[in-house]
C-alpha cells in the first residue's frame, strides 16, 4: 500500500483572524453607506451640513428655549413686546397650547359637560383598540357596537337633550372632537356608498351606470371646499321652506359625499383587478348578483385595494380641516382662533399652536398608514404574482 | 308525468314569471331609479326657484355685468373696484392659474430630488428624504399653508428692516420684492428668438432620434437644444443693444422702492402646495423606478452600457410610463388644492367667487361656474392622460 508524505498538510486549526477592519463594524458601515463614491461623500457632506444648519435652531426653538409653563402671554414675549423674555429670544410657547389643550379637545362645549366627550372618546378607543388587533375574537359583536351602537349613544350622548342631560347645541362644538366626529362619520358612510357607487359604475344597466359615473366624475373634479360651500350655501336653498340642516349635519353630509366618490374609484380598481373567472364561477354555482358580490368578489376586492382605502381615509382626515372655512372650529379652527386670544397673542404662538396642530394631525395620519402597512402583510396570502 | 329534459325551455314558453327575466328586471329598476331622480330633481328644482323668489334674487347669469365694488390683492391684469364681477372673476382664475402653474414646477422638481434621494444607496440621504415625504403626507395642506402664512412669513420684519437675499431680492412680512424686468423697444425679438429655438430644438430632437433609429449614431442632442433655448435668445439680446433693463427694488429708509412686489399671500400658498405635493410626487417617482425591472438594468450593463446612458435610456423611458398618470392626477391635486387660497385671503376663483356669493346671493351661479371650470380643467387633464397612456402602452405581442 503506498503510504503518502502528508508531514506538509497541518493538522491542527489556525486561530481565526480577526476580520479586516474596513469591512466591519462602524467602518464599514460608514464607507458603504455614507463615502462609497466620491460623489456620495459630497452628498453625505452636504446633508451633514443641510442638518448642522437646520437641526440644532429647531431642537433649541422647540425644547431649550421654549416656555412651558406661565398663565399668559408674558412668557412668551420678549421685553420689548410686553413679556418676560430677554431681546431676542423666540422659542415655543407650550404655556399657551398647555392653557388651552382642553379647548383644543373639545372647543367650547361647556366646560361641566365635557366629560360626556371624554366618556364618548374612552368608548370609541374601548372599542376601537379590539377592532384592530386581528387575534382578539366577536370581530362581528365589535363591529356592531362600533359602527351602531356607538353612533348612536354617541348622538345622544354628545347632543343631549334627553334623560336629564343638558342640550348642547352643534356650534359649541369643537377642536379635535369635531375633526374626529367628521373622519369618523366620512368613513363609516363612505366605505359603503363607495362601494355601492362603484358596483353601479360597473353595473350593466345603462341609466345606473351613467348616474353613478356622473356623481362620481363631478364630484372628483372639483375641490373639496366647493362642496362644502355647496353644502352650507346650496342645501337651504334646495330644501323647502321651514326646513333647515344643522350646519355641522351640512358639512358632514359635504364630507361624506366627496370621500364616497373618491372611495369608489378606489373600489372600482380593486373590482377590475379580480379575473374575470371568479364571477364566471360564482355564476355557474347559480349565485345571484349579490350574493356573488357579497361573497366572492368584494372580499378579494376589498383585500387588494387596502391601501387605497386607508389613503382615502387618511385624505378625509386631513380634509376636514377644511371645514374650518366654512366657519366651524375643528382642531385647525380652534387653534386659529386662539392666536387672537389678547391673553396670549405674541409673535411665536401662532407657530406654537400650528405645530402643535400638525404634530396631531401627523399622528393620526401616520398611525393609520403603519396600520395599513400592518394589515396588508397580515392579510397577505401568497396570492402576489 | 316525465319531464322531457331533452327539449330546452323555448323563448316562445316562459318558463316563469316574466319578473324572473333580468333583462325585464333590470329595466324595471332602472325606470324606478330614473322616475326618483326626476321626482327629487324636480322637488328640489321648485324650491330653490320658490326660495330664490322669496329672497329676491333674480337668477340668471346677468350679475356679472355688475360693478364689482371690491378690490383684489393681486391681479394678473388691470382691476379696479370699478370693474365687472365677470371680470372680478377672470381675475380669480388667472390668479388660480399662476398659483397652480408655478407651484407644479416647484412641486416636481423638489419631488423628483426626493423621491430620487429616496432610492439613494447613502442612508443619510435616503433617511432625510423619508422624513421629508413622512412628514409632509400626513399634514393637511391648509395647516401647511397657514405655517407659512401666520407662523413664518407673517413673523417676518417690518419693510424698512427687509431682509437682503441674493438677486437683489428682499423679503419682509408684505412680502418678497424682486428685481422686474423692463422691456425696451427691440425686447418682443428676444421673445421670438425663444419660440425659435423651441421649435427648432424640437425638430432637431425628432431628426436625432430618427437618424440614432436608423444609423444607431447618437447626435449631440442636449448640447444643440442648449445652444437653440438659451443660446439664440441671449444673442438676439446682445445683437438687439440690450433691450431689457431691471427695476431693481432699493431699500429705503422706510421702505423698498422699485421692482415687483408679490404678497405673503400668493409666497405662503405657492411654498404650501410645491412642499406638500412634493412630498406625493417624491413617491410616485419612487415607484417609477423601483417599477422598473432590475433586469433591464443588468441587461443594459450586460450589453456594455454605461451606467449614465442606461439610466437615460433603459429606466427613465420605463419609468415615466410608470410615472406620468399619476404625476397628472397629482398637478390636478395641486389646481384643486390651489383653492384653500380663500383661507389667507389670496384671490382665486373660489375666493373672489366666494365674496361674489355674499355681496350679491347668487349661489346656484357662483357654484356652477366653479364646477365648470375645475371640471374642464379636470376632465381635459383626464383626456391628455388617456391619450398619453394610449401612445406609451406597452406594445405587446
Amino acid at each position: 500500500m503506498n503510504t503518502h508524505q502528508t508531514n506538509f498538510v497541518r493538522t491542527s486549526m489556525l486561530a481565526q483572524s480577526a476580520p479586516p477592519v474596513l469591512e466591519k463594524g462602524y467602518v464599514a458601515w460608514f464607507r458603504k453607506n455614507l463615502f462609497a463614491t466620491p460623489k456620495d461623500t459630497v452628498l453625505t457632506i452636504i446633508a451633514i451640513l443641510l442638518l448642522a444648519w437646520f437641526l440644532p435652531p429647531m431642537i433649541k426653538w422647540l425644547f431649550i428655549d421654549a416656555s412651558w409653563t406661565g398663565g399668559g402671554r408674558g412668557v412668551c414675549a420678549t421685553v420689548a413686546q410686553g413679556g418676560s423674555q430677554p431681546e431676542g429670544w423666540s422659542g415655543a410657547c407650550w404655556a399657551f397650547v398647555g392653557a388651552k389643550f382642553d379647548q383644543f379637545l373639545f372647543g367650547r362645549y361647556p366646560i361641566d359637560e365635557r366629560w360626556r366627550p371624554a366618556l364618548v372618546g374612552i368608548l370609541f378607543v374601548a372599542l376601537l383598540v379590539p377592532m384592530l388587533i386581528p387575534k382578539i375574537p366577536h370581530k362581528g359583536l365589535n363591529a356592531i357596537l362600533l359602527f351602531a351602537v356607538l353612533p348612536i349613544l354617541s348622538f345622544f350622548l354628545l347632543l343631549g337633550g334627553v334623560l336629564g342631560l343638558p342640550y348642547v347645541e352643534t356650534p359649541l362644538w369643537g377642536g379635535l372632537m369635531v375633526t374626529l366626529i367628521l373622519s369618523f362619520v366620512g368613513i363609516a358612510v363612505s366605505l359603503p356608498f363607495g362601494i355601492i357607487l362603484a358596483l353601479g359604475r360597473r353595473s350593466k344597466m345603462p341609466v345606473i351606470r351613467m348616474i353613478c359615473t356622473i356623481f362620481i366624475e363631478i364630484v372628483r373634479g372639483i375641490p373639496l371646499i366647493t362642496v362644502l360651500f355647496m353644502a352650507s350655501v346650496m342645501l337651504p336653498l334646495f330644501l323647502p321652506q321651514g326646513m333647515t340642516v344643522d350646519k355641522f349635519l351640512r358639512a358632514l353630509i359635504g364630507v361624506s359625499f366627496f370621500a364616497s366618490a373618491y372611495m369608489a374609484e378606489v373600489v372600482r380598481g380593486g373590482l377590475q383587478a379580480i379575473p374575470k373567472g371568479q364571477a364566471e364561477g360564482a355564476d355557474s354555482l347559480g349565485l345571484g348578483y349579490w350574493q356573488k358580490m357579497r361573497l366572492i368578489i368584494l372580499p378579494q376586492a376589498l383585500k387588494l385595494v387596502i391601501p387605497g382605502i386607508v389613503n382615502t381615509f387618511i385624505g378625509l382626515f386631513k380634509d376636514t380641516s377644511l371645514v374650518s372655512i366654512i366657519g366651524m372650529f375643528d382642531l385647525l379652527g380652534i387653534v386659529r382662533q386662539n392666536f387672537s386670544d389678547a391673553n396670549w397673542a405674541s409673535p411665536v404662538t401662532p407657530l406654537s399652536g400650528l405645530v402643535f396642530a400638525g404634530f396631531t394631525f401627523w399622528l393620526f395620519c401616520f398611525g393609520m398608514s403603519r396600520y395599513s402597512g400592518f394589515m396588508e402583510r397580515k392579510l397577505d396570502k401568497g396570492h402576489k404574482r | 308525468m316525465t319531464i322531457d329534459a331533452t327539449i330546452p325551455p323555448g323563448k316562445d314558453k316562459p318558463t316563469g314569471s316574466i319578473l324572473n327575466d333580468p333583462k325585464v328586471r333590470g329595466w324595471i329598476y332602472q325606470g324606478i331609479t330614473l322616475l326618483l331622480l326626476v321626482l327629487f330633481v324636480y322637488w328640489v328644482t321648485t324650491n330653490t326657484i320658490e326660495n330664490l323668489k322669496r329672497a329676491n334674487i333674480a337668477s340668471g347669469y346677468g350679475f356679472l355685468n355688475g360693478r364689482a365694488g371690491f378690490d383684489v390683492g393681486q391681479s394678473l391684469i388691470a382691476f379696479t373696484s370699478d370693474s365687472t364681477y365677470g371680470r372680478a372673476l377672470v381675475v380669480g382664475f388667472l390668479n388660480t392659474i399662476l398659483v397652480a402653474v408655478t407651484g407644479i414646477i416647484t412641486a416636481t422638481i423638489i419631488g423628483f430630488l426626493v423621491g430620487i434621494g429616496r432610492l439613494s444607496k447613502n442612508w443619510l440621504i435616503a433617511k432625510l428624504s423619508m422624513v421629508y415625504v413622512e412628514v409632509f403626507r400626513n399634514i393637511p395642506p391648509l395647516l401647511v399653508i397657514f405655517f407659512w402664512y401666520s407662523g413664518v412669513l407673517a413673523v417676518l420684519p417690518q419693510p424698512r428692516d427687509s431682509l437682503a437675499l441674493p438677486l437683489d431680492m428682499y423679503i419682509n412680512n408684505r412680502g418678497l420684492a424682486f428685481p422686474r424686468p423692463v422691456f425696451d423697444a427691440g425686447s418682443q425679438f428676444i421673445f421670438y428668438a425663444l419660440v425659435i429655438g423651441i421649435i427648432a430644438s424640437i425638430f432637431f430632437a425628432r431628426y436625432a432620434s430618427k437618424k440614432q433609429m436608423e444609423t444607431g449614431k447618437r447626435l449631440p442632442v442636449l448640447w444643440t437644444v442648449l445652444g437653440l433655448v438659451i443660446g439664440l435668445p441671449v444673442l438676439t439680446y446682445l445683437l438687439a443693444g440690450m433691450p431689457i433693463s431691471f427695476d431693481v427694488p432699493i431699500a429705503g429708509k422706510f421702505n423698498l422702492t422699485g421692482g415687483s412686489v408679490v404678497g405673503p399671500e400668493f409666497l405662503s400658498l405657492f411654498l404650501a402646495l410645491s412642499f406638500y405635493t412634493a412630498a406625493f410626487i417624491a413617491e410616485i417617482v419612487r415607484a417609477g423606478i423601483r417599477g422598473v425591472s432590475h433586469g433591464q438594468t443588468e441587461a443594459a450593463h450586460a450589453l456594455g452600457v454605461r451606467p449614465g446612458l442606461t439610466t437615460r435610456l433603459v429606466v427613465v423611458p420605463q419609468a415615466m410610463r410608470i410615472i406620468i398618470p399619476p404625476l397628472t392626477s397629482q398637478y390636478l391635486n395641486l389646481t384643486k388644492n390651489s383653492s384653500l387660497a380663500i383661507a389667507i385671503g389670496y384671490a382665486d376663483l373660489v375666493a373672489v367667487g366666494g365674496t361674489i356669493l355674499n355681496q350679491t346671493g347668487q349661489a346656484v351661479e357662483i357654484v356652477s361656474i366653479w364646477i365648470i371650470v375645475y371640471l374642464t380643467l379636470s376632465l381635459s387633464t383626464s383626456l391628455f392622460m388617456n391619450w398619453f397612456n394610449a401612445k406609451m402602452a406597452l406594445v405587446e405581442r
